[in-house]
This record gives structure tokens, C-alpha cells and sequence, in this order.
């Protein structure tokens, strides 16, 4: 069952956590587009080691570094197509530059990657669903959200045990040839459906019964308040920007090349 | 008072060709604890449906006679209006949790209603001290027991402080002692806050001694519709597959020997252990 | 024969849900495996169709090492029947989906068309042979599953928490069909916390708690016990109610079935009035 472990969500508290999500958001976007503005590797670097402290205060180093290593593959690749590429442009030769630049592309590749893992992994899904919310996106989206991953686990749960009661009845899926393989999942998969309705009917019978649609102008239990660590989360990202803005236009960022 | 009450009602599923419940007439007071009982199909839990409006609202189908819940005939108004009056709770606790944390889901039907967030905030501590699990609020259904997921969907219809708690059989799902729980719960409601409780239940060895009602249904027809010891000392109450507690049997089994313990039918093992001692232990 | 020896598992997410857990279950043997959710009473009978595998130790069916052989093996000696017929309806008709394990293992046609006839009756579902069991009544879904499995004619029966929403009479009936069972020489496990049913049935108790086995015998004996039982968070059956109430009067504790109660009770009224 371990493969839903990661499915189930659970409310954590640190201080990156309870960050208001938009403003996580919004800093997502500015390294996003920091990231894009420079191509040389200091920068890229400069922005790798900032999410440092903030993967270390939400304590999520693990699964950080397991999202490092899936994102590796895809930066080894990255890296790959720029050295070939480049050794055929300038004429079968490769100098430190081209090294140096291959690697910054898998670097911002990563940085890229890292900055949404880094958001994911510190917001939990309920605190999404409000920043949904409460951005005047309509309800049944924020709703539809939410009850899709209170319920991934339990139809995970669900199929595993539909596998089980077949399989008990002799169904062996890895038997036969390639269409053979996907016939054996149909007695799988016609339970799970016929109980997803099934379910679905109960859920929308307790909505019902929970005054669902009442009013048009429903209320929330929570509000999202912007705290200290909200505003200086926020002038964080403007200084990032500012500077980076600063240093696109006017200095010249060299190459670990150059500086050696 | 009368809180429900029912005249003649009948009523067919959309598709269906006979009707799941027939000419139910029936009248609960303010305050009582009822008892509806009945082997599987007899047509209780299509009963329910009708005392918040899911039928005829939600259902469609063919409804016959009068439905007058809280004063309200649930023809004219809508479920979410009936969910200020009448909260109901299923079967299967899974299925009525939608949010990703206790206190969340309790609040679920005052966010629906619009009530303001320090209203809302009241209701619901009030909601969940009541049940018993205030200390998980903040907790995700899924780290939580059936048990207490049951409680949670308590809870969330009490925050809305109907005046009448209908609940499907909402231990089938359960362990014995989890079960227990929860009709204690249900039951110090009923004498703490004087809400009207309506159980489904085919437990009755579990549930009997809580109810001073119970209606017995079968074929979608009522054919019971007294008090516990007056019913479960009938004798035709065993034909038609109800299972009675196993103290009452005992003691209509000694009586057919011609012993008589009281004239009072006991409806648990305490009353009847009570009656054995105080006979063997006169003499 | 099932054989568990010290068998230890477990689940990939890190949960120990069995922690040594020994046990042998003789071929016609009626056995009740009862204790809380969690405590390792579906794990166990998983192990014994092979659905799962010991972590460590050893489980047997009839000599061979569950770890040795396929689920579809072991399946054909070990029936096992889940608590919810909708996790394995699927077919369009009745007929088909009781045929649908004989045809996995190889049955010749004429002997699914047997074993067919004879699963529908045993379970008096033959004028359903036709229809969808999607149409079914709850109940009838319950006994469809159960003949899908009947219908290969396994040794032992495995039946995860049948009494779980059925009425009193669809309990008597399980029960009537558990003794028939008996009476051809079957094997019958139950997972189950209904007291009252297991009180009525009386069969072989195993009491289980956190992935450990807390006691093994009697029913009567078992079920009468109130310290053991509340170890399992396990609440006595009304009968044994009643009696441990009485122990004062010198009347026996361990009495669990209604028409014996009934005896001793009449036994001891005409001891009083003489």
C-alpha cells in the first residue's frame, strides 16, 4: 500500500507551512521568472542555495531531496542535448564555456522544478483549497478540488482491495498476451466505477442534507490573514526581484570562466 | 407536540414499479427518542428520505400523501432548508465527510448557510464538545476511526441545531463498543439538549433500552407502532424477523414455562438480571 | 490444514500489523477470528490464500509454503468471500459471474455448467441466473458473491465480516448455511466482531490484539471471560450478561446460548420454590 502512502496528507505546522499560500505563490513566480532572466550559472546557483533555508525551516528536506532525484534524469538529459549540440556548433571542440553552459540549462531546469516542489510540499492541500477560495475562484472548483484529494486515498484503497477479491477468485492480471493483460483489468475496473457512482450518490445525498446551495453568498470557517512572515516573505520576493532586475540591466554577470 | 408527522404516504422511485413505502401514517413527538426497525428492504430508510425532503426533492419518484416535518410539508420547501430542522446522518461514515479536516466538515452546513465566522466558530466547539472529539479537530478524516468519523458527521448536522436528528443505521459499519459509543452519544443529546432522535437500527438487543418509541416496519408498510415493551412483548414480533433482545427473549421463553418474573417486559440484561436475583435471592 | 507459524508481517508503509502470530486450523473446523478493527484480523486470513506473504515465519496450506505457490494455487483450496459483494460484481448476468473463478481455473464447460446449477440452488439464486446483479437487493448481492466462490467447491471458507448490515433473518440464514457447510466437512473461518452471532454459533474463538493472538479456545469459554474480552475492546454477549450478574446465586458464569440459559434459569427457579 505504499505506493498511497504520498497520497495522504496530514496537517503540518512550521513556519514555511503556515505561510499564507498566495504569497508562497506569488514568490514561486519570481523566482520562476529570475530564473528565466539569467542563463549564467552564479545566478542560477545564488537562487538554488536561497530555497535552501526555506526546504530546512519546513523540515521537508526528504522528500525534497526525492524530488531532486526525480527531477535529476530529466537535468542529466538537459545537460546531455546541450554538450552534443554545442560540440557541433562550434566545430567539434568543447571549451569550459560550453561546460559551464550546458550546465547552467539543467541548472535552471532544476531551480525551476525545485521552486513548485518547494510550494507543494510546504502547502497542504486544505490550505490550498482556501487560497482557492478565497481568490474568487468559484466554489464548486475550490470544492471539487478538495474533495478530490480527501478521496484519491480511499478509491486507492478501494482498488487495492477490488484486486484482491478478484484475484481471489483466480484472476491472474499478469497472465496472457497484451490484449489479454488489459481484459483482466475489466473486473477490476467495473467495480471500481459502479462504486465511484455508487459513492458519488451518497456524497451528493449528504450534501443535500448539509443545506448545499443554500445561499449564494456561503461563508468560511477560516480566513487566510496575511501575518508578519507574510509581509516579509513578500518583501523578500520584491527584493529578489528589484535586485535581480538591477543586475540584468546594468551589470554585466560573468562566467565562472571568466572569474577563474 | 407533533415534530413529524406523516398521513397515508406513499412513495415510488423513479423506474420502480411498486412503491418502497405505503400508506405510512405516522407521528412523532417533541423530544422522543424513536426506534424505526425492519428486516433489510422493508422501506425505513426511504422513510427517512422523506422527513428532509431528499424525496421528493432529490429523488423525483412519486410521492403520495403528507409529509409535515417541523411545522414545514416537505413538498414546499427545499432539502437545504429542512437542514436548519431535520439532520440526517447515513450509514456509511465515509461518504458524508467531504472536507480535509474535522472542524471543517462540521462547518460544512453553516458555510452553506452563510452564517458569520464567529457564529460559525461557536457552533461548531459547541458541536464537537458535544461529541466528543473537540481534541481532533484539526485532524483528517482518514487519520481518524469509523467511529469517530460517525461522530464527526454528527456533529456537522448538529452545528445547524435542528430540532430532529435522523440517523440511518449509523453503526452497521462499526465494532460493538464503538457502536456503544456512539448511541451513548446520541442518547445523552436526546436527554441533555432535547433534541428528537429518529434511529434506524436492526440492533435492537443494542438499542431497545434507549428508545420510549419504536415503529416496526415491513414490506413498506408500518405494522408496529408503540412502546418498547408494549412491542417487543407481542408475540408476533419474532415472525417477521426482527431480532429482539436477547433479555426480553430469555424472559418470554420462562414465561412460556409459566414463570412470570414481572408484568413489566425487561428490555436489557441488567433489568432482567435484576428480576432473576431479586426471585432466586428471596427465598 | 492450515499451518501459521510465528508469522510476522509487515506492510510496505512500515505498519507491523502481525507480530508472531501461531495458529493451525484442522481440516471441518468452525473458527471465529474476532478482536478491533487494527488488529490484525484480515491480515492474518489474507495469508491464507497467499494474498499476502509472511514477512517471516511460515504459513502451510496442506503441506505447502504459501510463499511457494500463486494466489490462483492456493485460491483453489482457500475460497474467500469479502465483506462487500460490490468490490467484486462485475458480470452482466448472475450466471457469469459465478462462472467467471471456474472458467480462471481451467474448469471443463460441462462442469462449470454443473457446478453452476448447483451453486445457484445451494444459495437459491436460480431465478436470478439471467439477471444483472447490479439489480439485486443488497442481500441477494451478499449471497451472489458467496456462491462465486462456492461454486468451486474450495475446502476452506473464508468469510471477512459477514453479518455486517444484514438483518436478523439474513444472520439466520448465514447461520443455517455455516452448519450445512459443517455438515459436508468444510473448513469455515469467519472474521467477524458481531458477539451475539459468534454466541449463537459457538464455534472455535481466536481473539486477536495489535497483530497478536490474546487467546485461542472455546467460544464458551472465550466469550464468557469479561477480563479477555475487554482487553479486545470486545463487549460480553447479552446471555453472558446476564449470567455474570447472577454468579452471587452460585449459577454457572460461562453460559453464552439462550436455550441453555433457559434450562439452568428453570433449574434453579424450581430448586428455589421447593
Amino acid at each position: 500500500m505504499s505506493v498511497f502512502d504520498g497520497l495522504k496528507f496530514r496537517k503540518v505546522h512550521s513556519p514555511i507551512h503556515n505561510l499564507d499560500p498566495r504569497m508562497k505563490f506569488i514568490y514561486v513566480i519570481a523566482l520562476f521568472v529570475v530564473a528565466i532572466l539569467f542563463g549564467q550559472i552564479i545566478p542560477l546557483l545564488a537562487l538554488f542555495v536561497l530555497q535552501l533555508p526555506f526546504v530546512l525551516l519546513a523540515r521537508v528536506q526528504r522528500q525534497w531531496l526525492r524530488s531532486l532525484r526525480g527531477a535529476a534524469f530529466l537535468a542529466a538529459f538537459i545537460f546531455v542535448i546541450n554538450i552534443v549540440t554545442r560540440f557541433f556548433y562550434s566545430g567539434y571542440v568543447l571549451t569550459g564555456a560550453d561546460w559551464e553552459y550546458s550546465a547552467a540549462m539543467s541548472l535552471r531546469f532544476v531551480v525551476l522544478v525545485e521552486s513548485f516542489s518547494v510550494f507543494f510540499l510546504t502547502t497542504s492541500p486544505d490550505h490550498l483549497g482556501l487560497a482557492l477560495e478565497q481568490t474568487r475562484v468559484p466554489y464548486e472548483f475550490s470544492f471539487a478540488f478538495t474533495t478530490a484529494v480527501r478521496f484519491v486515498p480511499v478509491l486507492a484503497e478501494e482498488a487495492q482491495t477490488i484486486m484482491d477479491a478478484q484475484k481471489a477468485r483466480g484472476l491472474e492480471m499478469e497472465k496472457g498476451n497484451f490484449m489479454k493483460k488489459i481484459r483482466n483489468y475489466i473486473p477490476v475496473l467495473i467495480p471500481l466505477i459502479v462504486s465511484a457512482i455508487r459513492r458519488s450518490l451518497e456524497l451528493a445525498e449528504a450534501m443535500e442534507s448539509r443545506a448545499w446551495g443554500a445561499t449564494k453568498k456561503r461563508t468560511n470557517l477560516y480566513a487566510l490573514k496575511l501575518h508578519r512572515g507574510d509581509f516579509a516573505l513578500l518583501a523578500l520576493t520584491v527584493g529578489i526581484l528589484a535586485v535581480s532586475i538591477y543586475v540584468y540591466l546594468f551589470i554585466p554577470v560573468p562566467t565562472l570562466v571568466e572569474l577563474l | 407536540m407533533a415534530v413529524i408527522e406523516t398521513k397515508n404516504v406513499s412513495y415510488t422511485y423513479p423506474g420502480a414499479t411498486k412503491p418502497s413505502i405505503s400508506d405510512v401514517t405516522i407521528k412523532v413527538e417533541k423530544g422522543e427518542f424513536v426506534l424505526i426497525t425492519g428486516p433489510s428492504g422493508c422501506g425505513k430508510t426511504t422513510l427517512c428520505r422523506c422527513f428532509n425532503g431528499l424525496i421528493p426533492h432529490f429523488y423525483q419518484g412519486e410521492l403520495k400523501g403528507e409529509v409535515i416535518v417541523a411545522g414545514m410539508d416537505v413538498t414546499q420547501h427545499q432539502t437545504h432548508e429542512m437542514a436548519k430542522h431535520v439532520g440526517l446522518v447515513f450509514q456509511n461514515p465515509e461518504n458524508q465527510l467531504f472536507a480535509l479536516s474535522v472542524e471543517k466538515d462540521v462547518a460544512f452546513g453553516l458555510e452553506n448557510l452563510g452564517y458569520p465566522r464567529e457564529e460559525m466558530r461557536k457552533r461548531v466547539d459547541w458541536a464537537l464538545n458535544l461529541t466528543g472529539i473537540y481534541d481532533l479537530r484539526e485532524r483528517s478524516p482518514h487519520e481518524v476511526s469509523g467511529g469517530q468519523q460517525q461522530r464527526v458527521a454528527i456533529a456537522a448536522v448538529l452545528a445547524m441545531q435542528p430540532e430532529i436528528i435522523v440517523l440511518d443505521e449509523p453503526t452497521s459499519f462499526l465494532d460493538p463498543l464503538s457502536a456503544e459509543k456512539i448511541f451513548d452519544v446520541i442518547y445523552e443529546l436526546n436527554q441533555k439538549i432535547g433534541i428528537t432522535v429518529v434511529l434506524v437500527e436492526h440492533r435492537l438487543d443494542l438499542t431497545a433500552k434507549y428508545a420510549n418509541h419504536i415503529i416496526i416496519m415491513d414490506e413498506g408498510k408500518v405494522c408496529f407502532d408503540g412502546s418498547p415493551r408494549e412491542i417487543l412483548s407481542a408475540e408476533e414480533t419474532r415472525l417477521i424477523g426482527v431480532g429482539i433482545p436477547k433479555a426480553t427473549f430469555l424472559y418470554k421463553l420462562l414465561k412460556k414455562e409459566g414463570i412470570n418474573l414481572s408484568n413489566v417486559t425487561p428490555l436489557s440484561s441488567e433489568e432482567l438480571s435484576k428480576l432473576l436475583r431479586g426471585v432466586l435471592e428471596a427465598k | 490444514m492450515i499451518e501459521v507459524e510465528d508469522v510476522h508481517y509487515v506492510y510496505p508503509s512500515g505498519v507491523e500489523a502481525l507480530k508472531g502470530v501461531s495458529l493451525a486450523i484442522k481440516d471441518g473446523e468452525f473458527i471465529a477470528i474476532m478482536g478491533q478493527n487494527g488488529a490484525g484480523k484480515t491480515t492474518l486470513v489474507k495469508h491464507f490464500n497467499g494474498l499476502l506473504k509472511p514477512t517471516q515465519g511460515n504459513v502451510r496450506i496442506n503441506g505447502v509454503d504459501t510463499r511457494k505457490a500463486s494466489i490462483a494455487e492456493l485460491a483453489r483450496n482457500v475460497g474467500f468471500v469479502f465483506q462487500n459483494p460490490d468490490h467484486q460484481l462485475f458480470s452482466e448476468t448472475v450466471e457469469e459471474e459465478i462462472s467467471f473463478a471456474l472458467k480462471n481455473f481451467g474448469f471443463e464447460p460441462g462442469v462449470i455448467e454443473k457446478r453452476l446449477d448447483w451453486a445457484l440452488n445451494l444459495l437459491g439464486l436460480t431465478q436470478y441466473r439471467k439477471t444483472s446483479p447490479f439489480l439485486l437487493s443488497g442481500g441477494e448481492r451478499k449471497r451472489v458473491a458467496l456462491a462465486s466462490v462456492l461454486a468451486w467447491d474450495p475446502q476452506v471458507l473464508v468469510l471477512d465480516e459477514p453479518t455486517i448490515g444484514q438483518d436478523h433473518q439474513q444472520k439466520e440464514n448465514l447461520r443455517q448455511f455455516i452448519i450445512q457447510m459443517q455438515s459436508q466437512g468444510k473448513t469455515v473461518v469467519i472474521v467477524t466482531h458481531d458477539v451475539e452471532f459468534v454466541a449463537e454459533c459457538s464455534p472455535r474463538v481466536i481473539l486477536m490484539k495489535e497483530g497478536k493472538i490474546v487467546a485461542d479456545g472455546e467460544g464458551k469459554e472465550i466469550l464468557t471471560n469479561p477480563e479477555v474480552l475487554a482487553q479486545s475492546s470486545i463487549v460480553l454477549p447479552q446471555v453472558a450478561q446476564i449470567f455474570t450478574q447472577l454468579t452471587a446465586l452460585g449459577l454457572p458464569k460461562d453460559v453464552i446460548d439462550i436455550y441453555e440459559a433457559k434450562e439452568i434459569l428453570l433449574k434453579a427457579l424450581k430448586e428455589r420454590q421447593k
